[in-house]
Formats: C-alpha cells, structure tokens, sequence
C-alpha cells in the first residue's frame, strides 16, 4: 500500500477508514473542517506545506459527499503560488470544487493567463489543463488567442500543444466565434500532419467539433484525414506505445473515421478510393479473437467504419457487407456485439433503404425484445419501431403487446407509447387501431399517458364507420371485474356518444349501459367522475322514448352530485340537472360531438421530441437535416393564437379553459401530410405535393388571412351553440380558418411555378405549373390533411374571356390522407390582366367551406424573356412611334427602392432588363416577348426613366406591335411598381392589399374586382 | 464526449469524481448515487453500457471498483470501454499492481493521471509510455 507522501493527509484518511459507522465517520469530518477553518482563518502562521495539504483534506472530504461551503478562495489562491507543489494542489483542487458557474473562478483569470503566456511549461500546462476542464464562455474570450498560439507554436513541446489543441476544443464548444474559420482550414489541415500521435489524437477531437458545425470551410482537410487512416491501418510509422493489443491506435482511427461523417461525401476517385481500401479492410479482416480488450478495439473500429460506409453509400457490395455482417452480430451471444448490432441496425435504417433485408431478422431481433439485460430489450424496442411498417406492423404490435404483461417498469411507458404510435401510424383499418388501444390500456394503464386514449377518442369521432364497433368493444372491456381507471374513462366517453348505435343489441339498452358504468363510478378517483356524469346526460338524451325510472336514476345521480366539494363535479351535475328538463331540447344540446380538427399525433411529436444532448451534432441527424431540407414542406408556423402545445381533447375541462379551449382548436395546424401519420398505405406519397412546396410560399409574416375565405355558416346552427355550454370543447364553432396569407400565396405563385395555393386545417391545394409560349398545365394537387375522408369537393374555375381554361374532372370525395391531381389547361387568347378564379369547397363534419382563390394563371406566364442588342432595339423603338403602339405614362406614388431592386422585379417578371441600352444610368430598358393566339409571339420594349432625387416617380414607356398588349402591359408593369408584391421584407401593408386607400388601383386590378364580384 | 468520470467501489464510495460538464453540488451527488444503484446490480453477463437519462454510461467492474463513463449517445462504445482499460492498465503500472486502498491514498495522484489521459472531456494521451514518463517528471518537480 502506497501513502500519500504527506503524512497529515494519510494520518486523517486512515482515520476515517477506521470510523465504525457513519456517524463517526461525520464526527471526524466535522472536527476537521472546524480545523481547517480556524487555520485559514489565522493564514499567517500557514506555510505553503500546510496550506496544501488543508486542501487536499478539503478535498478529500469533498469526495465523501460532504459539503464544503468555504476554503474555495484558498484553493484558488494557490494557483499564484509561485511554486509548483502548491500551484498544482490550486489547480486542481480548484477545477474538481468549482465549476465554470462558480465567481471564484473569474478571480483566477489574469493568474491563469499569466501561466499560459509564460515561459514555464509546468505551469502552461497546469493552467491549459484547468481552462480545458471547466473554462467557461470567459474563459473563452479572453484566452482562445493564446491557446491557439501555444497550439500551433513549433517551439512548444508536444506536451503542451495536445492540452491546447483540447483546451482550444473546450472553449470552441463554449463560444465557437472563437475561432475564426477563415484562418483555421489551412492551420486545421496542418495540424492534421502531426507526426506525434498524441497531438494529432487531441487535435482530431477538435477537428471533429469545428467540422460538425461547419464541413464546407474544411474540405482541405478531407483527404488529411484518409491519410491518417491509411497510417493507422498500415501501421506505418505508428510507434510501438501507440498500438493497444496490436492495433495501432484504436480511439485515433475512431475520431478520424467519425470526422470524416460530416463531410456529405468524399467526391475526388483518388481519394475515395484509398478511403474504401482502408474500410473494406476493416470490415472483412476483424475477426473475433480471444482477448477481450483486443476484440473489443478492433470492433470499437469496426463498428465506425460500418457507420462511415453506410454514411458514404458506398457500393451496393460494400453495404450489403455492412447488412450481412450486423445480422451476424445481432445473433452472437457476447452482449456488447449484439448490443452494438442492434444500435447500428437502427441506425442503418435511417440512412439507406434497407428495411426488407433487415425484416428478415425479425425474428431474432424479437428474442432480444426478451434478453434480461434491459440495456439490450431497449435497442431491440428501437430497432422493431424503427423497421416496423404496414406490413409488419400487426406482428410487431402484438409482440409489443404480449412483452407488455412482463416489461419490468422502466420500460412499460416507453413500450406503450412505441405501441401506440405505431398502431397509429401503421394500422390495416382502424377498427385493429382500436383494439390495440385498448389492449394497452388494460394491460398496462398506469403507464398509458392520457394523450393516448385522448388519440382514440378522435379517432373514433372522425370515423363514423368505427363508432359501433368502438363502442361494442368498450363495452365488453366494461363488463370485466376490474378494468383500469383510464379503460373506465374512455369506455363511459365511447359509450356516452356512440352505445345508442347498439341500442338493438342484447344487453345494451340504455338501461344496461348506465347500470353497467354506474358500477364502476366508486372505484374512480374525482376527475374521472365529471366524465360519467356526461356519459349519463348523454345517455338520458339517446334513450328516446324516455323511459322514466332510467330517468329518475340518473337524475338522483345528478343530485347527489349537485353539492360535491369538488367544483368541476358540482357545476356539471347541476348543468346537466338543469338542462335535461329542457325535454326535447336536451337532443339537440347534447348532440354528438362534431369532428377534430385534424392534428398531428400528439403522440407522434413526443416521440420526437426527446432530443439527445450531445456535444457534437450527430452526423445521421444532420445528414437527414440536409436530405430533406429541399423537400419540405409547411413549417409549422404558428398563426393566430398559437399552436397548443399538444392536442387537447380531453372531454373535461374547467369552463375556465374553454375559451383558450376553442381558439386554440380552431386555429390548430397540422403538420405537413408528409410527416403527418399515414394511415393507409397505399394513399399516394404526401410528399408529392411536399415537393412543391418550397420555402417562399410559406415564409410570408404569418398574417390572419382571408380576403376571400368565407365561412359557409351551416355550422353554426343552434345545436352546436348550446351545446358549447355544456361540452366546452373545441370544434363548434368551426370558422375554418386559412393558413398562412392566401394573397400573399398568390403573389409568390405569380413568380414561381410551385408552390401551395391555399391551405387550411383539412385540406392544402398546391399547384405545379408549366408554360410554353401561349399555353400552359397547371396540375392542382388536392390534398386532403385528415383521416377522415372529405366529401361534397366542388373545383369550379371561373375563366376571364381571354382564357381558355379546361379543368379535368375532379372526384367528389378525397380519401382520408390522399391527394389527387386535376390538371387544367389554359390557352391564352389574347392579352389581358385579368385573372381567373378557383371556386372550391368541401364538406368536413358538418363544416361546409368554401373558398375562392385567384389562379397564377396571369400576364407575366405568358412572357418570355429576350436580349436585344443595341442594334436590334433602337429600329424597333423608333419604329413604333406614339400611341396606340407605344404609351408614355408619368407614374407616381411608386414604392422608392433601388435600381437594382426594379431591374430584379422586372426581371422576375420576365421581363428582360439590358443593361448599357440607355446611356442614362438612372434609366431601365427591358424586352420580352409576349405569347398569344391573337399576337402570337410579339416582342415588347420598356423603358423606365427615373428621378434619383425622387424614387418616388418615374416615367414609363411601353411599345410592342398590338395596341391591347401595349395597353394592358403598361398597365401590368405599373401595378407591379406601386405595390411590389413581395418585395423583400416590406414591413408595411401592401397597397394592394388596402384598396380603400388607393381607390384607382383597385379599380384597375381586375383579378380584385372579379373575386369580389362573384 | 465524456461528461463526467466516477471511480466508485461497490458500497458506492466514491474513490473519484470528474465532471466535464457543470453541475451543482446536489446534483454531482445525485448523479453518483443514481449511476452506482444502475451498475451495481448488473449481472456480469449483461453489456457494459447502460443508459442513464440522456446520456449513456460506459461501465466496466475491476475487482470491488465500478469505472463509469457518462458519454454521448452517439459516441462509441467500445472505444470508450477500451478507453476504461487504458486507464486501469495506467494505475495499474503506476503504482505496480493497483488496489482501491491506492486509489484511497493517493487520490490526488489519481486526478494527476487523469489530467494527463482525459482532458475537457476527450482523450488526450492514448500512450502508457508518455503518461508515465510525464507522471515521472512532475513528481520529480513536487
């Protein structure tokens, strides 16, 4: 037994091995801090020997668990000590009590940066130590400089260029604008010619941090790091200390194959090549050798070059290697392997299409769902979520459901929510959807979250076909002895709405029904009795005639409960009292619950809302961050009041809440269909329209829309307005509301070709358009959002004269999660701006809506953009002298902006600006060509001549060949110079937008007058 | 990333603790008592790695001493249970034939080793050699 070396420190820590009991052991703490407290109280007659070895014992004790509330301004004292031994016990006394958050800290800042610029290594090291291990944000500023320095000084030793390459990485991942990329590719990709293996392993796990933020500043550095690799695997020049059972170090070739995932892909042959040279070799020449630590290091190695090679996608040979191999693994007996196969697999499944061969191994990675080590039961749960899909979905489910009965605690709520979700998302019809819920909430209610059954309940609501099916389960599920609190909640709601659709049934008269849930309302706790008290109202409301004595039990009910101490309990049964002697009346209050607005799972989002917190982005999530950037979608950004946190559907609530209850409800927005649930698989891909839809179209200021929207008010009938006061729930009073700006969808439409038209909570409309000269298809995609089906769907195109519009037929109902495409063909027959417009409705529940949207089908569809020389343009423009042809306007009242920002407006209308046409610079020309049957291909010149000293005019001149096109393009331009749809970030209102102040331009928008005429 | 390091033996006495990330002093203890009730009562059999809120930990037992390593969820495994061995094979040749009474001793030279192998987190040091010969020349220097 070795001792300290300091005979105090060793004499104190025997002594509290030797205490009896805890007690004692306290006791003897206790006597040596008020030691140490009186010394450093009186700190004159300390020596340094001393002082050091009080704070070793502080420390000592610290690690017992005790607190040790002074002696930090001690510690921290020491570090100026100008001598090693005490410096060093400051150091890293001070680094294992304090923490980046700690004041004390900041005292020791110019100390430790004393140390850093100084000459004496010992010291350098001591302070890059301390910075590297709980340097904060301030440490950070004011010392990455100097770190840097030491790191890439030649004259330091290695020693201490890996503590700064660290120290540097530590304060990079505090602040990372200390370092400055510019600078840092060329330094990076030297560093990364380290011979020492010792520096070059640090300064790797400091490439990986500042290549996880950023790859494209690094790409120097890409073929630094195959080079290592092929070092390592060669073994060449790696000396003898740096391999570890005979491979050459392990965690370097680890770090550099990790690097090497950010970088998107390995483009140059050369390079590519060496690098699958290196990972062929690893994947085929590890074999499973006897010594643990050496299997364990080679494996460590061979499990990153499987992650590397899938994140490559490298050659089909290579990846089904990798698919072979990890099928090998997840069968072997040592646990790590298996382990670490099953980890990979699900990982596999998030970069490349391997799900049918991973299938295969169901069965195998099932047996895992039952090994006893729950680390392993965790990442067979993930990988069966992972790989399950329609056509696997009911066994994995069952298999969840039967593990369920025996999963120790720990695991049964993540079990039921995997469950749960995948029953959602993968269901071959609802009514299994059903069962599985129900199932899950008998076998292991107490781990059911209420946003479970919440989700069936909306289910069943939207699906009528599913109620009396829901309800005959419900009820068989009451009839046991002893169901679970939740089963009786959700049982008494399916009842209470649907069990009169059992009515002929035997044993399901209303009578039954109520005795059967009245049961059970003893053994509930308090907030599930308001539940069964409207099961009952509504049950008195289904039984039609009347029956009296079923009435006067009810009834008796509601009075007991009338002078509840609970206030929720209380209100509703004198509500309900009151209300069902209304007599007839009470049928329409208490009618059934309309339809859920549709809503992403709030299920679905829990799942993916455990983030993991780790230091470095992993290289999969960003991966699949840059893989679906371009394709998506509709952000959910919040309109209105807000998205509520997550879908609130509980049948109860406090009348206080009902009004948050219904905004919140009506205002709700789905995610796109594309990461939506999926419930029939053999709807058409949601991401057909996803790919329309990119980013312009829905990043307008999220405005409360509708100029055109109009609410069919069918809704609102007396029925549904009662009955709010009972059932306050969203969903009455359904004002189906837009989502996102409908003008401003439009405008952005009118530059692109892609994009949605409109969109609410049930459906999204997007368009994809094609133009050639005076023609054009525009394919508008119907999509409906829910999993119900949309019926009494009604596209009517209301065509301007000069247009020939001819839509296909569209389907009267859209299946729940489908989309359909309608193309319309447009031929334009002569110029004019006016617009043609959309009429569309649809019925949801009882919500009928119906909308009218201006199609992009507009002039500027019709242009082509052409260059025209000087030599071209000036004969044209003298050719075509004075109006009718040609028309001069003085415009004001024009938005002020730049020349550029108007030669970029004309421009994306295509209108062609040529440059150095006009000797004046403050003037524009531009040509185009325009397409029509009555013009055919006619080229058209504009000049716009403005006033630097007020942008606020200009004057404008247009020429072409026809009068009408001459006219009607001026009149196009003009619109586009007042009110400059879109034009970037114009905070205030649009003029067009606001037509009462600018009475003229109402007047000449006809796609304006139009909408509202009709 | 390595988030903290814990020696414990089986009673749960901590032999050391090294945090990379900040943590209160309730939580460190906290931390310490819930990572050795989740590797104390693991069956030799089962994997080393072990998930710990969200974070997992990298374990291996040593006679009565439990090594534990709080990384990354992404972080590999193996390499970080080798990374275990390493410093074990370090002690061991430092002190010729390590015990946990060692440890007990000379915690202080314990965390010296640490410094010199782990630094902010990530390996700095991978060769027992260096480590050695550097642990020589600062104890020249005390």
């Amino acid at each position: 037994m070795a001792l300290s070396g300091m005979r105090g420190l060793s004499v104190f820590i025997s002594d509290i091995r030797n205490c009896p009991n805890k007690e004692q052991e306290r006791l003897r703490v206790d006597k040596e801090l008020g030691h140490i407290r009186t010394r450093f109280k009186n700190e004159k007659g300390l020596t340094p020997y001393e002082k050091k070895k009080y704070v070793w014992k502080m420390l000592y004790i610290y690690m017992l668990g005790y607190d040790v509330d002074f002696g930090h301004m001690e510690a921290v004292s020491l570090i100026s000590a100008p001598k090693y031994p005490e410096k060093q016990v400051g150091y890293i006394v001070t680094s294992s009590l304090l923490n980046e958050n700690h004041d004390f800290l900041r005292l020791a800042i110019n100390t430790v940066r004393n140390d850093i610029i100084g000459r004496n290594e010992t010291f350098q090291c001591l302070a890059l130590t301390l910075v590297g291990n709980i340097g904060g944000r301030e440490f950070a500023e004011s010392l990455a400089p100097d770190v840097q320095k030491l790191l890439l000084s030649s004259s330091c030793r290695p020693l201490v260029r890996k503590k700064a390459a660290l120290c540097l990485l530590r304060l990079f991942r505090k602040n990372p604008d200390v370092v400055n990329v510019d600078g840092w590719s060329d330094r990076m990709a030297q560093l990364l010619d380290e011979r020492d293996l010792g520096v070059l392993t640090s300064s790797m796990s400091l490439f990986v941090a500042l290549v996880s933020k950023d790859y494209d500043s690094y790409w120097s550095c890409l073929p630094k790091c195959v080079k290592v690799l092929e070092r390592l695997a060669r073994n060449q020049d790696i000396p003898q200390e740096y391999t570890y059972y005979g491979i050459p170090s392990p965690w370097l070739q680890v770090k550099t194959m990790r690097a090497l995932q950010y970088f998107p892909t390995v483009e140059d042959p050369n390079t590519r090549r060496s690098l699958f040279e290196v990972l062929q070799r690893v994947l085929m020449g590890t074999d499973v050798v006897k010594n643990v630590n050496k299997n364990n290091a080679s494996h460590a190695v061979l499990f990153e070059a499987l992650a590397l090679v899938m994140h490559l996608d490298a050659e089909k040979e290579m990846m089904s290697q990798c698919v072979a191999l990890l099928g090998k693994f997840i069968a072997v007996r040592e646990p790590n392997i298996r382990y670490l196969g099953l980890e990979n697999m699900t990982r596999m499944l998030m970069v490349t299409d391997v799900q049918d061969i991973i299938k295969r191994h169901q069965a195998q990675i099932i047996t895992s769902l039952k090994d006893p080590d729950i680390s392993i039961r965790r990442r067979a749960l993930d990988l069966l979520y992972g790989m399950c899909d329609v056509s696997n979905a009911k066994d994995i489910v069952e298999e969840l459901l039967q593990y369920l009965a025996t999963a120790d605690f720990a695991m049964r709520e993540e079990l039921s929510l995997k469950a749960a979700i995948l029953a959602e998302k993968f269901a071959p019809d609802l009514s299994w959807y059903v069962d599985v819920i129900l199932q899950l909430i008998d076998k292991a209610g107490d781990f059911v979250s209420d946003d479970i059954w919440f989700r069936v309940v909306q289910f069943v609501t939207n699906n009528e076909d599913l109620q009396p099916y829901a309800a005959l389960k419900a009820r068989e599920y009451l009839d046991k002895p002893a169901i679970h609190e939740t089963m009786v909640k959700v049982s008494a709601y399916l009842l209470g709405e649907y069990s009169h659709l059992l009515a002929r049934r035997p044993g399901c008269s209303p009578k039954e029904i109520f005795s059967m849930i009245h049961d059970k309302l003893p053994t509930v706790s308090t907030p599930t009795i308001p539940i069964l008290l409207s099961t009952y109202a509504k049950i008195l409301m289904h039984s039609q005639p009347p029956d009296p004595e079923l009435q006067n039990q009810i009834w008796a009910v509601f009075s007991k409960y009338e002078s509840c101490i609970d206030v929720e309990i209380q209100q509703r049964a004198a509500e309900y009292i009151a209300l069902s002697r209304k007599g007839a009346a009470l049928v329409d209050i208490l009618a059934e619950m309309p339809k859920f607005p549709e809503r992403k799972s709030s299920l679905i989002k829990k799942a993916e809302d455990t983030e993991a917190d780790t230091a470095e982005q992993s290289a999969i999530k960003l991966r699949a961050q840059q893989q679906t950037s371009n394709a998506l979608t509709v952000t959910d950004q919040p309109i209105g009041n807000g998205v509520p946190p997550e879908a609130q559907l509980g049948p109860v609530k406090m009348p206080s809440m009902s009004n948050e209850g219904h905004s919140t409800a009506d205002q709700v927005l789905t995610r796109s269909n594309g990461s939506a649930t999926n419930l029939q698989a053999s709807t058409p891909s949601p991401d057909l329209l996803g790919d329309l839809l990119s980013p312009l179209a829905i990043e307008g200021p999220p405005a409360p829309a509708s100029v055109e929207s109009e609410r069919n008010p069918v809704s609102g009938t007396p029925t549904a307005a009662d009955a709010l006061a009972l059932a306050p729930i969203g969903g009455q009073t359904n004002t189906i509301q837009p989502i996102g700006n409908i003008a401003e969808r439009f405008q952005a439409l009118c530059l692109k070709d892609s994009g949605v038209l409109y969109e609410d909570p049930y459906v999204q409309i997007g368009i994809k358009a094609e133009w050639r000269s005076h023609q054009g298809r525009l394919v508008i995609f119907l999509g409906n959002k829910n999993t119900a089906p949309l019926v009494s769907v009604q596209a009517l195109i209301l065509a301007p004269s000069h247009l020939k519009l001819e839509l296909s037929e569209v389907p009267q109902t859209i299946p729940p999660r489908a989309q359909v495409q309608c193309p319309l063909e447009v031929v334009n027959l002569r110029p004019s701006r006016d617009v043609a417009v959309l009429e569309f409705s649809y019925k949801f529940g009882t919500d009928m809506v119906n909308v009218k949207l201006r199609l992009p089908a507009v002039l500027n569809k019709f242009l082509q953009p052409i260059p025209v020389s000087a030599e071209e343009f000036f004969p044209q423009w003298r050719s075509l002298s004075g109006p009718p042809l040609k028309l001069q306007e003085v415009v004001r009242g024009v938005k002020p902006m730049l020349l550029m920002e108007m030669a970029n407006l004309l421009n994306s209308f295509r209108l062609m600006v040529c440059p150095g046409l006009d000797p004046n610079t403050n003037n524009l020309v531009a040509s185009t060509t325009y397409y029509s049957e009555s013009t055919r291909a006619m080229l058209c010149l504009v000049r716009i001549e403005t006033d630097p000293a007020d942008r606020t005019q200009l004057r404008m001149t247009v020429a072409s060949g026809d009068p009408a096109l001459t006219y009607e393009l001026k009149e196009f331009i003009k619109e586009q110079l007042i009110s400059i749809p879109l034009a970037s970030h114009a905070p205030q209102p649009l003029p067009q937008q606001a037509p009462p102040s600018n009475p003229p331009i109402a007047q000449s928008d006809p796609g304006a007058m139009l909408a509202a005429l009709l | 990333m390595i988030r903290f390091i814990l020696l414990q033996n089986r009673q749960g006495k901590t032999r050391l603790a090294k945090y990379y990330v900040p943590l209160e002093e309730s939580e460190k203890h906290k931390v310490e008592y819930e990572v050795h009730r989740l590797v104390v009562n693991r069956d030799p059999k089962f994997t080393n790695f072990v998930e710990f809120r969200t974070h997992k930990v990298i374990y291996r037992r040593y006679a009565g001493l439990f090594f534990s390593l709080c990384v990354d969820i992404t972080d590999n495994e193996l390499a970080y249970l080798e990374c275990i061995h390493l410093f074990v094979e370090i002690l061991d040749h430092f002190f010729s034939n390590v015990c946990e009474l060692d440890l007990v001793f000379n915690f202080h030279k314990v965390y010296l080793i640490l410094d010199e192998f782990i630094l902010a987190g990530e390996l700095q040091e991978t060769s027992k050699k260096a480590i050695i010969e550097r642990m020589g020349e600062l104890e020249k220097q005390d």
